[in-house]
């Protein structure tokens, strides 16, 4: 393994205390990791173990109040933010635009940190913008404003943006959240062809366990803001470790026909204290 | 077609309405001047004390130049607020923020300014400042609730315009009684003819805040994502959240301070041009100016002629064209969102 892409040393944040609003303001502790040019590595963990706040430090929304964050061996706080845009692209959760952008003009946005002073968009923007969308299967869409597509579609619209901004870098936060079955196949599917065919790097932040166990090289394990576990899947996706950071009961298989691991909740519905503990679907945003 | 030449033939289209206005503002009114007259006092072989002259160059001229400027700025400002609120009803009247103006110009009209260009650039401060001011209200009051949902930032801005309304009344009547009925009239939007250097005064203030809202149409476009988001993509969102705010509100002032609080042209003027340009703001920017100044003209001209010789204040033309406007556009296209 060459020179990391992005590299983490001892990253801690803290939200600042506001009164009435969190009786212990949440914090990130003593993160440290490092990330692989061309690898695909998964965040895991519950509801509000920090995945949504290291997405926003990665990206500089937010500062660490300790550590450092390197990007291609140089600090983060000294890169520019358009810079930064052009090396990492977020994929966020589901969210329309209020107004009816189509899909070429949402593409098209990625293109602003490659040239911020530009008013309109010059030939190569316009080629790179056209090359995302092919990429994801939406060139045919371009026309057509975002509120008209399914969500399958829009999903592979914002990860064309994103792919306009010819990054290194391609962070999705829950990209599976409000999918339905056959969506959330292509878009692993999707993923592992972009990770392959153009060597882009790849953060998943999910829930969905089963789908970072299978398309990730890596899965870290957060929980209450500290790594819990780091490698590959087998290893993280392991039943007593699971089981405590998610405060139930889960069995894990190997798939059948991928041989990655399979985990599956031990549904209790009859015992009177199954609840919220248990449902991992429930989505809070920091 | 490229985004650059639906922009050059919708500004050819909109320049030619515009011109089109002008000169039927020029032609006709309340004073019974043949079009021959008109054209003889334009091209200054008439008399310069003529009734024609006076009337077409020191009356009906400077009038049509107040309106396109008003117009053209209210409805950048429109723009600005929709797109800095990322509300698509947000506008300068609705939002409240000409009440604030307006009751800025009141408070400095009551310490004694009076009509000339310094006291026009006094007037203008004190407008600006009551922008400020009802803009910090109602943020304060949407942030309360949780986000900016689109109600919330209507209702308070709706609440703080009527609170302005009424501090303005108790202003007036403590002060002169007598005059509260020219004060209405202002508060609807009058586009009274204003001395050569004001209009000087309006038009660069006009200028600067037009610049700085055109130079960001582009982040403007990000900002639609989320705040977040734009910052991912390489956008100082607070540097243009602060830039888009301080023009919007400079263009919302200076129309109240020269011509009075005219609702409506905001939500108007954007809207119908997004229908046919779609939401980008780097096309919407520059439309809106001329599609506003059009706008506004054809208004005043109407306001001027329908009850003549009586007139109108154009304010009242807007005011029924856009309120079943907001309606129309709360009932079909906002439904969802709401």
């Amino acid at each position: 393994m060459g020179a990391p892409l992005l590299e983490l040393n001892g990253v801690g944040f803290a939200y600042p205390a506001s009164p009435g609003h969190r009786e212990r303001p949440f914090r990130l502790h003593d993160l440290s990791f490092a990330i692989a040019p061309g690898e695909i590595v998964g965040v895991i963990g519950p509801n509000s173990a920090g995945k949504t706040t290291l997405i926003r430090l990665l990206t500089r929304v937010l500062a660490p109040t300790a550590g450092e964050i390197v990007l291609e061996g140089r600090p983060l706080a000294r890169w520019s933010q358009a810079e930064l845009a052009r090396r990492i692209a977020v994929v966020p959760q589901g969210v329309l635009p209020r107004f009816p952008f189509t899909v070429g003009e949402l593409v098209l946005m990625g293109r602003y940190p490659h040239a911020p002073d530009r008013y309109f968009e010059n030939p190569a923007d316009l080629a790179a913008a056209r090359e995302a969308m092919a990429a994801t299967g939406v060139l045919e869409l371009a026309a057509l404003p975002l509120d008209s597509l399914s969500g399958g579609e829009r999903q592979r619209a914002v990860v064309a943006r994103a792919l306009a901004q010819e990054p290194r870098l391609l962070i999705l936060d829950e990209p599976t959240a409000h999918l339905d079955l056959r969506y959330q196949a292509e878009s692993a599917a999707l993923l592992r062809r972009l990770n392959r065919e153009r060597g882009v790097t790849v953060l998943l932040v999910s829930h969905d366990l089963n789908l970072a166990g299978e398309i990730c090289d890596r899965l870290l394990l957060m929980a209450d803001g500290r790594l819990v576990a780091a490698g590959a899947p087998e290893a993280v996706l392991e039943e007593s470790l699971l089981g405590a950071v998610f405060a139930c009961e889960v069995t894990v298989e190997k798939s059948a026909t991928t041989r990655r691991p399979v985990v599956q909740l031990t549904w209790r519905v009859d015992s009177p204290n199954a609840g919220a503990a248990a449902s991992p679907t429930a989505n809070q945003r920091r | 077609m490229s985004p650059a030449a639906r922009l050059m033939t919708v500004l050819g289209v909109l320049a030619a309405i515009l011109v089109l206005a002008g000169a039927a503002a020029l032609f006709v009114g309340s004073a019974a001047i043949s079009p021959r007259a008109v054209v003889s006092a334009v091209t200054g072989r008439a008399a310069p004390e003529s009734v024609e002259s006076v009337v077409t160059l020191s009356i009906r001229l400077p009038r049509i130049l107040v309106a396109m400027l008003a117009g053209g700025a209210l409805a950048v400002a429109g723009v600005a607020f929709q797109g800095l609120t990322r509300n698509p009803l947000a506008e300068p009247s609705v939002l409240g923020i000409s009440g604030g103006a307006a009751f800025g110009v009141v408070i400095g009209q009551s310490v004694g300014f009076g009509p000339g260009v310094l006291e026009a650039a006094g007037l203008t401060v004190f407008a600006f400042a009551g922008a400020l001011l009802a803009a910090g209200a109602v943020y304060l009051i949407a942030a309360a609730g949780r986000g900016f949902q689109i109600q919330t930032l209507l209702l308070a801005g709706v609440i703080v315009g009527i609170f302005f309304a009424s501090a303005i009344t108790v202003v007036i009547s403590l002060l002169d009684f007598n005059r509260l009925g020219g004060v209405i009239h202002w508060l609807l939007g009058n586009l009274a003819p204003i001395p050569r250097g004001s209009l000087a005064l309006f038009a660069g203030l006009a200028a600067l805040g037009f610049w700085l809202v055109l130079t960001r149409a582009r982040e403007l476009n990000l900002l639609a994502l989320g705040e977040e988001s734009a910052q991912q993509l390489g956008v100082n969102a607070e540097r243009l959240k602060l830039a888009i705010f301080i023009g919007a509100a400079l263009l919302t002032a200076s129309v109240v301070a020269f011509a009075g609080p005219i609702g409506f042209v905001g939500l108007i003027v954007p809207h119908a041009l997004r229908m046919v340009l779609g939401p980008d703001n780097r096309l919407l920017v520059p439309a809106s100016l001329v599609g506003g100044g059009a706008f506004l003209l054809l208004a005043d001209t109407l306001a001027r002629n329908i009850v003549a010789p009586a007139e109108l204040s154009v304010g009242v033309i807007t005011s029924f064209c856009g309120a079943p406007f907001f309606v129309y556009l709360l009932r079909t296209r906002y439904r969802a969102s709401l």
